[in-house]
């Protein structure tokens, strides 16, 4: 088995998310690699919810259509996903709930609510129980779902296991999966945690020294507000969720002007609030890291969907001209990294800096290696010289302080207050030196330039990383062109059909070079991405990269490409 | 020895009308803060914000350290300045159009937080820099730019509004008393907790009030400031509107009362055990 997709579908309240998890731990026990979508509509009770959890021996991030298990808990779950039944697939239901009429695949109904009832169990165990005939369907140990729900479902354990174990002793065995742990030696396969892109992100923070993060609560970026707020106590931050994401923005200046590292999250509406603030941040030069979460637009769109609409704002997003830094990853590894990079980078060149994530990559479940993530600290892990040379410049404190003091690089040194005897102004009007307010015309000129050089440096500093990425058949004519969460489904594309994958992780300063490089050989080159104009297409298109309108393979109905929707895309393409 | 409050003077050249009521705010500030570095207050740990408007300015003109914020927004940067370091004494300058309209949601929160913070509303009753429009404490009738028949609102009273918004120190003063200038801002500043002191602040330019101000003004005596309804009774005495009636000066409200800022104190990243920690929080999601 290489490959296994199980779905699972209820009503929103009905914990569908944290079953699909339950799913995603029982193969990562077996050695899987894991990877699962998540498609909620925007509403907290009703509606219909459902995860596809999708195992593999390989490192995966795209799902497929077509499963292999449908787990339905309620009518609406089988009529909506029928379709993607294969003729070897199976459908585990509650038999009390839910008919099967007309589906030739086997099927394996449960009494779920009578066993229940029997054990006077409350109606969300439905899940254990079915999830206990889950185990039983398709092979894998009662050990292993006994381990899983022991470590993650502690509390009421005991009634759990109970209807767990009615589930899975009523249900009959249909195929066997079978664990891939013990074929290699013990480090091949080690156990991966499970965890989002948001929980990724917050980690890169962390590791890189994060001290406060500020956010409005907005889908899909509320989760990085959720993990900061419960984990403040453990690493020392300070957490704030205040009155708007005009004051988010407003926050993190303030404790990058007395010195903590500050991040704000937030999606496509939030950010328009807070780009005054971007605007002083790129004035004042003020340190920030904001991770935007992209979902299906304009105004409100459709909360809990994704897109990668926003680009071009975030590209230029804040009245005037100045530098910023823009990633956007394309996995948990890469969120985790560049989620440490992008703080580091903030401070060293006291630029917004932004992590542009979307739904798909903000709350998709991936199997976690740290050790295949990096070190954001360091370019090399380990190389302390390297992680000096990524630390802010401070001021020596020698002489007078002067905030915004002109150097070759246009990054003045840092101080914060209190320093006997000095004066610390940051100021949002154009400034002299000391950061008192001028309208000079050669003071205008030369703070722009300043403004200009930082991002040069940064632009040539970015140079040490892998800001283009190249997968795939290196050798092959026929490139997709993609950013972001389309990575995972561009990447296992171009294996099946023989192209190459260019992922272009940062976006500003944009890494021309780089993507000249990894285009060298390419004849023929194809835009994947998940919005209607082809905003990568266009971008690299003002440096002289041209990709047509029928080469540009765009979806933009609020879901991710499966990997099916690509291949047939792309069928239709290189036809 | 003792600081000059001259020490405390920049070389930016001030651009305030001649009278503007801005100058004794800025004479009154510097005086202060010479005079708290000498009983345990350096005046290295004094950091003020400003918003934008003629108010904004005085950042300038003072050598201390500041953040010169954009329209509306000191407050959300100040409280991020003393929660990140609560030993720095964070004073907010803004104006009423400032603090009141573009940046209202904040000025509320800080109360409703009782955030230890210092807003000194230089509160003039016009927009000053953008020559002369109505503002939230214009009263009805008010013949702006922007309302050439007149305001067609009434003002709001911005101490009643912290008042029940949980401010825990709120005073008036007046441009034209520069000793009570300097004890309700010493007091303001020194009070823990947010304090909101109402400076009727005279716009020679485009609201002369001074006038009205001389004939209406007085300082209240012998009030109970730990009684929210004497506060209020006094507060709620004169409305902003043109009416003629009495205008109270002087501290209205203080009480002691818990601070958001109290909540973050023990919050600093350690980083000797932060990768140990990242790993055992791994942990929890195999």
């Amino acid at each position: 088995m290489d490959n296994f997709s199980t779905l699972i579908g209820g009503i929103a309240g009905d914990g569908i998310n944290e079953a699909g998890l339950t799913v995603a731990r029982l193969f990562s026990r077996l050695g899987y690699r894991i990877y699962m979508y998540y498609d909620y509509p925007s509403l907290i009770r009703g509606g219909h919810n459902f995860s596809i959890v999708r195992a593999s021996r390989e490192k995966i991030a795209a799902h497929m259509d077509r499963i292999d298990v449908l787990i339905a808990l309620n009518q609406e779950t089988v009529e909506k996903h029928r379709g993607r039944l294969k003729d070897s697939s199976f459908v585990i239901y509650d038999a009390d709930k839910v008919k099967l009429d007309g589906i030739k695949q086997k099927g394996c109904g449960l009494p779920i609510t009578s066993i229940l009832k029997e054990a006077t169990a409350p109606p969300v165990m439905k899940n254990t129980c079915i999830l206990g005939g889950y185990c039983k369907v398709v092979g894998i140990d009662w050990s292993v779902l006994e381990d899983v729900l022991k470590k993650h479902m502690p509390k009421k354990l005991e009634l759990n296991m109970q209807v767990a174990r009615q589930g899975y002793d009523q249900a009959s065995e249909f195929c066997r999966i079978d664990s891939i742990n013990d074929k290699k030696d013990e480090n091949d396969q080690k156990l991966l945690p499970i965890i989002t892109g948001n929980q990724a992100i917050s980690l890169g923070l962390i590791k890189a020294g994060l001290g406060a993060y500020v956010a409005y609560p907005m889908t899909p970026s509320s989760s990085v507000l959720d993990f900061m707020a419960r984990y403040a106590q453990d690493f020392g931050l300070k957490v704030i969720h205040p009155e708007s994401e005009i004051a988010v923005m407003l926050m993190a200046q303030g404790f990058a002007y007395a010195g903590v590292k500050a991040a704000v999250g937030t999606s496509g509406g939030g950010f328009c609030l807070m780009t005054e603030g971007l605007s002083l941040a790129g004035m004042a030069e003020m340190p920030v890291v904001v991770v935007m979460a992209q979902r299906t637009g304009p105004s409100t769109g459709l909360p809990t969907y994704t897109a990668q609409g926003d680009l071009h704002f975030v590209l230029n997003a804040g009245q005037g001209e100045f530098p910023r830094f823009i990633v956007a990853p394309g996995d948990a590894e890469e969120a985790y990294f560049w989620a440490g990079v992008a703080l580091n980078l903030a401070w060293k060149f006291q630029v917004p800096s932004f992590i542009l994530t979307d739904k798909v990559v903000s709350e998709s479940q991936y199997s976690f290696d740290i050790d295949l993530a990096g070190d954001p600290t360091g370019y090399m892990v380990g190389e302390l010289k390297e992680q000096a040379e990524q630390a802010p410049l401070l001021w020596d404190g020698l002489g007078e302080y002067k905030r915004y003091r002109y150097t070759d690089t246009g990054v003045s040194p840092l101080a914060f207050p209190p320093q006997k005897g000095q004066v610390i102004k940051t100021d949002s009007y154009t400034h002299d030196e000391s950061g008192i307010t001028s309208e000079d015309q050669q003071i205008t000129r030369e703070t722009c330039d300043k403004r200009q050089r930082k991002g040069q440096s940064l632009a040539d500093d970015i140079e040490r990383y892998e800001t283009v990425k190249v997968f795939g058949d290196e050798k092959s004519k026929t490139a997709l062109l993609c950013w972001g969460s389309n990575k995972g489904v561009c990447l296992e594309a171009a294996r099946k059909l023989g192209l190459r994958v260019i992922s272009v992780l940062v976006l500003s300063p944009f890494p021309e070079g780089k993507l000249k490089d990894a285009l060298q050989g390419v004849e023929r080159l194809l835009a994947v991405e998940c919005n209607s104009t082809g905003q990568l297409a266009r971008l690299a298109g003002f440096y002289g990269i041209e990709i047509k309108a029928q080469d540009r393979i765009l979806k933009y109905d609020g879901r991710p490409f499966s990997l099916e929707d690509l291949l047939g895309e792309l069928a239709r393409a290189l036809a | 020895m003792n600081m000059n409050p001259k020490d405390l003077a920049t070389t930016a050249g001030n651009t305030w009308c001649p009278g503007c009521g801005n100058f004794s705010i800025l004479s009154a500030m510097r005086m202060v803060l010479a005079e708290l570095d000498s009983v345990g207050y350096p005046v290295e740990n004094v950091v003020l914000v400003s918003g934008i408007g003629c108010h904004a300015k005085i950042v300038d003109y003072m050598n201390v350290n500041s953040f010169y914020s954009i329209h509306g927004r000191t407050i959300p940067a100040a409280s991020a300045i003393k929660i990140a370091n609560p030993d720095l004494l964070v004073i907010c300058f803004s104006g009423d159009g400032d603090s009141l309209a573009e940046g209202l949601d904040h000025l509320i929160f800080a109360a409703k937080r009782n955030i230890d913070l210092t807003m000194i509303l230089h509160d003039n009753r016009v927009y000053g820099l953008t020559t002369g429009q109505y503002t939230p404490t214009s009263p009805q009738g008010f013949k702006g730019r922007s309302t050439p028949a007149g305001a067609a609102e009434h003002p709001m009273n911005p101490l009643e509004l912290m008042l029940i918004c949980g401010a825990s120190y709120i005073a008036r003063a007046y441009t034209h008393g520069i000793e009570q200038l300097q004890t309700l801002f010493k007091e303001a500043i020194l009070h823990k907790g947010f304090s909101f002191v109402d400076v009727l602040q005279v716009c020679v330019s485009y609201n002369n009030l001074y006038e009205s101000y001389n004939k209406w003004t007085y300082t209240v005596q012998g009030n109970d400031a730990a009684s929210f309804e004497e506060a209020q009774k006094i507060i709620c005495s004169w409305n902003y509107d043109r009416s003629e009636v009495p205008i109270p000066l002087g501290k209205f409200y203080e009480i002691d009362a818990p601070r958001f800022d109290q909540a973050f104190s023990e919050r600093r990243p350690n980083l000797s055990d932060r990768d140990s920690k990242i790993n055992e929080l791994l942990e929890n999601f195999i």
